[in-house]
């Protein structure tokens, strides 16, 4: 049998059981990886439920610095009965099956083709602590001292991940460092070690982070100067705002008298949620909000009104698996025409595609720019494997000269200087027009804020002029909305070759579709790269399309949303753009998209009518 | 910020302690129909704010959708106004209390917007105990969709069309008590005397109080057989109490409590003095105006009055524990912990 040997580069997974502390132990190890100063990205599998279902925590090492989400296990940890049949065959030939061994196992289950490691992690609990509560977590340990162990990894950084992780709760520290020593003694007592597969000390990492991205659009609205807070909890969303609390509750409390610089409410529900964060806009304070799918069908009425009557507003919406309930813990980009279009009538929104936690940071905090000076809803299109998973990020920096940009208020001052106030008349032609917040001056400046048509001074009218005249100049702010936000990110071509074909993608698409390109280069096939940050598009975006002969449009839903609406607002032939989709809950991978592209033999003849089926025969170049 | 009071007065025209006439607090003309109770309450907000001296621009108007929404474009046209989504009204004026605590929140809802489609939101609304004012409308019915039996419409009400409602009804004050809003009060468009100080008395209040107008819907409820007639309510209505509003300079008459009186002291040192008119009931005990109220509706009386009321609940702001100044005048400085508290982050996330 032959045995994987790598250096620094594989997928360790880990089948636990919902409930069972095993969190913060893979934490522990993905962690200590990080600090070795190996790329790595973990991710988490998990169900909804709270205690009792399979859950999974899968790492990728990648010496590169390629963390999308690969396919094939090289080291399984199964600590779940009842996933572990399934969890065997997940295993690469010549990968190992790490399982407790305290119950014999079905002989007919282990498979000759990997290397078994059965460790008695039960027994070995038993055996050294009393308590079944301890029994229950160190047994993480254990097996996170052996896998460690396996790998060769320093056991002086995960010995100090441990002292970090229990800072504070010091009686913690020993036990935790005991049980880690227990599993990895059994391994060099019972084992031979793989010596060429293994996790080696590097300086890959720099100065990166390690963060999920819900904190960091937490604490994006935390330095873009959030102060109303309004969410009802689903998954994934919750997360992002009980960060936001937790960095509030400790960056904007008075010292001296103890009071909140914000106001956090849990909502009765979604449609709450966004009418409170509609409201505090209204009246000035930057107001927020978070949800998922579900929550977006439910604030899409609210929408359309702070869009109609041009209130701020941000909106996160980390995206899960839908639709309807849909997969509540898997990750999914599959609202984007439910946000770029929600509401009734003529609507469209502002959204913003974060791919790190790094732009989760920055995207969020300028988000409450942009949706002042623009006076809309800005979404920012965050989803459960960016949101809920940790990432490695370049570090958040602050410009300390910045300042909030609160667009186009006027002051008392201001009014009194104004020979005419009205609230939707466009004086400076940019579609954007003056407001005012409630209290500003006794007697100048106030209007009254409707969904209905209205005319340039915020009188109620049915008229068709004035309604017309508003629906347009709506479009003209659009257009100005156009050069505020961010433009596409080109990649340098990783060939010096005229490239016919484009490669399109955003958010957490972003690392598998470069690594796909890699790939994809060493079979002769050379794209050029674009990342869309934003909608609506820009010009630039446009003209990559028209400059490549077939565009691949990578994302991770079943109906190339962002595909159509490319097509839609850019009037693109559609043949040109081909969909390369995966939307089964799981985080796109290098290979799907790899095989995909391969594999589609429509974009040599343009004429095919199936020209985004990737289900077609053989790629052959040309 | 001081402002300098406008300049042109009509010269008989009667000014407020701060200056301002009457003209100042009205709104654009109503489009509702001719004698809509809608519009009786509209005057007697007009009449408050004027004899309260609140500077127009120290009230924020919110409402939903329907006739009633309508109205806040009727009274306090200096006063910024959001007439939002329907049944919405409380979630937005949450938000903007949240904003900032300093004006005066008036919320204006019907008895569709709030007892069907924005139950939800009336609800929490309550329980959150905003500081703002919260009146329903209420008609019985959909006005501006032509007359549908509302939630609030009473069992065996009869509507224009003939038919006879057979739901039970939504007793919008009771549900108020019951969720432990802190001064429930129920009035009626009709009776202007008895509206204006519990308007007064509410916009004074420090917490979340609600009133309960009956008001009713000439054009499809003001027939013989519906309960939310002019001549139904008028016969059958019974107050508890008769309000008097006392502003703090002035020396009250009565203020030594007697078994008949009660008095109420608000944060500014206004009192208001409750004379009561039915003795079987303490306005300041949940469990007996609940009575009370239950005890009128066997009776088929529209009970009237300030109907209970509470001092020593906190508000909204005071149970988040937020700064005292409004969270919408914090400025760069108050909110953002900078790039070196952003550092300390970093390091904690190697």
């Amino acid at each position: 049998m032959s045995r994987i040997e790598k250096i620094n580069d594989c997928v360790i997974r880990f089948a636990n059981v919902n409930g069972t502390g095993s969190a913060s132990a893979n934490n522990l190890f993905a962690k200590s990886i990080f600090r070795m100063g190996v790329p790595v990205s973990p991710k988490n599998i998990f169900p909804s439920n709270i205690q009792g279902l399979p859950t999974w925590y899968e790492i990728r090492v990648n010496e590169k610095g390629h963390l999308g989400r690969r396919a094939g296990i090289d080291v399984m940890v199964s600590i779940n009965p009842q996933s572990l049949a399934k969890d065997i065959k997940d295993i690469s030939a010549g990968g190992y099956f790490v399982y407790d061994n305290s119950k014999p196992i079905a002989k007919e289950l282990l498979r000759d083709d990997v290397i078994n490691i059965g460790i008695p992690m039960t027994e070995i609990c038993a055996q050294n602590y009393a308590d079944p509560r301890q029994r229950l977590l160190f047994k993480n340990m254990i097996y996170v001292g052996a896998v460690a162990t396996l790998l060769d990894m320093d056991m002086n950084i995960l010995e100090k991940m441990v002292g970090d992780q229990f800072k504070g709760k010091e009686k913690l520290i020993t036990p935790n460092v005991k049980a880690l020593n227990l599993g990895r003694q059994f391994l060099i007592d019972h084992f031979e070690l793989p010596g060429k597969f293994k996790i080696e000390q590097r300086h890959l990492n720099q100065d990166h982070i390690l963060i999920d991205g819900n904190s960091s659009c937490a604490l994006g609205a935390l330095y873009g100067g959030a102060t109303v807070a309004a969410w009802y909890p689903i998954t994934p969303s919750t997360s992002l705002m009980s960060a936001f609390d937790d960095y509030a509750s400790e960056y904007r409390v008075d010292p001296v008298t103890g009071k909140k610089k914000y106001a956090f409410v849990q909502a009765e529900d979604e449609l709450a949620a966004i009418g409170i964060a509609i409201g505090a806009n209204w009246n000035g304070a930057r107001g927020f909000t978070a949800t998922s799918g579900p929550g977006i069908s439910l604030m899409s009425e609210f929408l359309g009104l702070a869009y109609f009557a041009e209130i701020p507003l941000v909106l996160i919406d980390v995206q899960r698996g839908g639709p309807s309930t849909g997969m509540p813990t898997r990750t999914q980009q599959s609202d984007i025409l439910a946000c770029a279009y929600a509401s009734h009538g003529d609507t469209r929104h502002p959204l913003l595609f974060p791919n790190s936690p790094k732009e989760c940071f920055e995207m969020t905090a300028d988000a409450f720019d942009l949706a002042e000076q623009l006076q809309t809803p800005i979404i920012v299109m965050n989803d459960l494997d960016l949101g809920m998973n940790e990432h490695s990020s370049p570090p958040f920096k602050w410009d300390d000269n910045r300042r909030f940009k609160r667009g186009k208020v006027l002051n008392a001052e201001q009014l009194d200087n104004l020979k005419e106030f009205g609230r939707y008349l466009d004086t400076d032609g940019d579609g954007i027009t003056y407001r005012t917040i409630p209290g500003t001056h006794p007697t100048k400046g106030s209007f009254f804020t409707r969904g209905t048509s209205r005319d340039e001074m915020a009188k109620y009218t049915e008229e068709s002029e004035p309604y017309l005249r508003n629906m347009d100049r709506l479009l003209k702010k659009w257009e100005t909305i156009k050069t505020f936000m961010p433009g596409p990110e080109w990649q340098v071509p990783l060939s010096e070759q005229s490239n016919e074909l484009g490669l399109l993608y955003f958010g957490t698409s972003t690392w598998s579709a470069i690594e796909a390109a890699e790939m994809l280069n060493m079979e002769g096939l050379h794209f050029d790269l674009g990342r869309i940050k934003s909608f609506p598009f820009q010009d630039t975006l446009n003209d990559f399309i028209k400059d490549h002969e077939k565009v691949f449009v990578v994302e991770q839903n079943r109906d190339g949303q962002m595909r159509s609406l490319l097509i839609n607002e850019l009037n693109i032939d559609p043949a040109k753009l081909i969909a390369v989709l995966n939307y089964d809950g799981l985080p796109i991978t290098a290979q799907y998209i790899y095989d995909k592209i391969m594999s589609h033999a429509g974009y040599a003849s343009s004429n095919s009518n199936n020209h985004h089926d990737l289900r077609k025969t053989s790629f052959s170049a040309s | 910020m001081t402002y300098v009071k406008p300049a042109f007065r009509h010269p008989e025209a009667a000014v407020n302690k701060i200056g301002f006439t009457k003209k100042d607090y009205e709104g654009a003309l109503s489009t509702l129909c001719a004698g809509c109770g809608h519009d009786s309450i509209s005057a007697a907000i007009v009449q408050s704010i004027f004899e309260l001296s609140i500077e127009p621009h120290r009230v924020a108007k919110l409402s939903g959708i329907g006739c009633s929404s309508k109205t806040p474009t009727y009274f306090l046209g200096n006063s910024h106004g959001f007439n939002s989504v329907h049944g919405r009204m409380p979630s937005v004026a949450t938000g903007a209390y949240l904003a900032n605590k300093e004006l005066i929140y008036l919320g204006v809802s019907g008895d569709g917007d709030s007892a069907s489609i924005g139950m939800g939101q009336f609800v929490h609304a309550v329980r959150r105990n905003l500081n703002m004012v919260y009146i329903i409308m209420n008609n019985g019915c959909y006005g501006l969709t032509k007359g549908q039996d509302s939630a609030t419409a009473d069992y065996g009400s009869i509507n224009k069309s003939g038919q006879t409602n057979l739901f039970e009804t939504i007793d919008m004050a009771g549900l108020a008590m019951e969720l432990g809003a802190s001064f429930v009060a129920r009035s009626f468009s009709g009776d202007k005397e008895q509206l204006v100080p519990l308007i007064k008395a509410a916009v004074s209040y420090p917490g979340f109080a609600f009133i309960d107008v009956i008001s009713p819907c000439v054009t499809f409820n003001n027939n013989k057989g519906s309960t939310k007639s002019y001549d139904y309510v008028r016969e059958h209505m019974d107050t508890v109490a008769n309000l008097d509003f006392v502003p703090p300079a002035k020396e009250i008459t009565a203020d030594i409590e007697s078994g008949d009186t009660q008095k109420i002291t608000m944060h500014d040192g206004t009192y208001l003095q409750i004379n009561k008119l039915a003795l079987d009931w303490d306005p300041s005990d949940r469990i007996s105006s609940l009575t009370k109220l239950h005890r009128s509706r066997i009776n088929q009386e529209v009970l009237t009055g300030l109907l209970f009321y509470e001092t020593d609940r906190k508000n909204l702001h005071e149970i988040l524990n937020t700064t005292d100044k409004p969270l919408n005048a914090l400025d760069y400085a108050d909110l953002c912990p900078g790039d070196l508290a952003l550092q300390t982050i970093n390091a904690s996330l190697r």
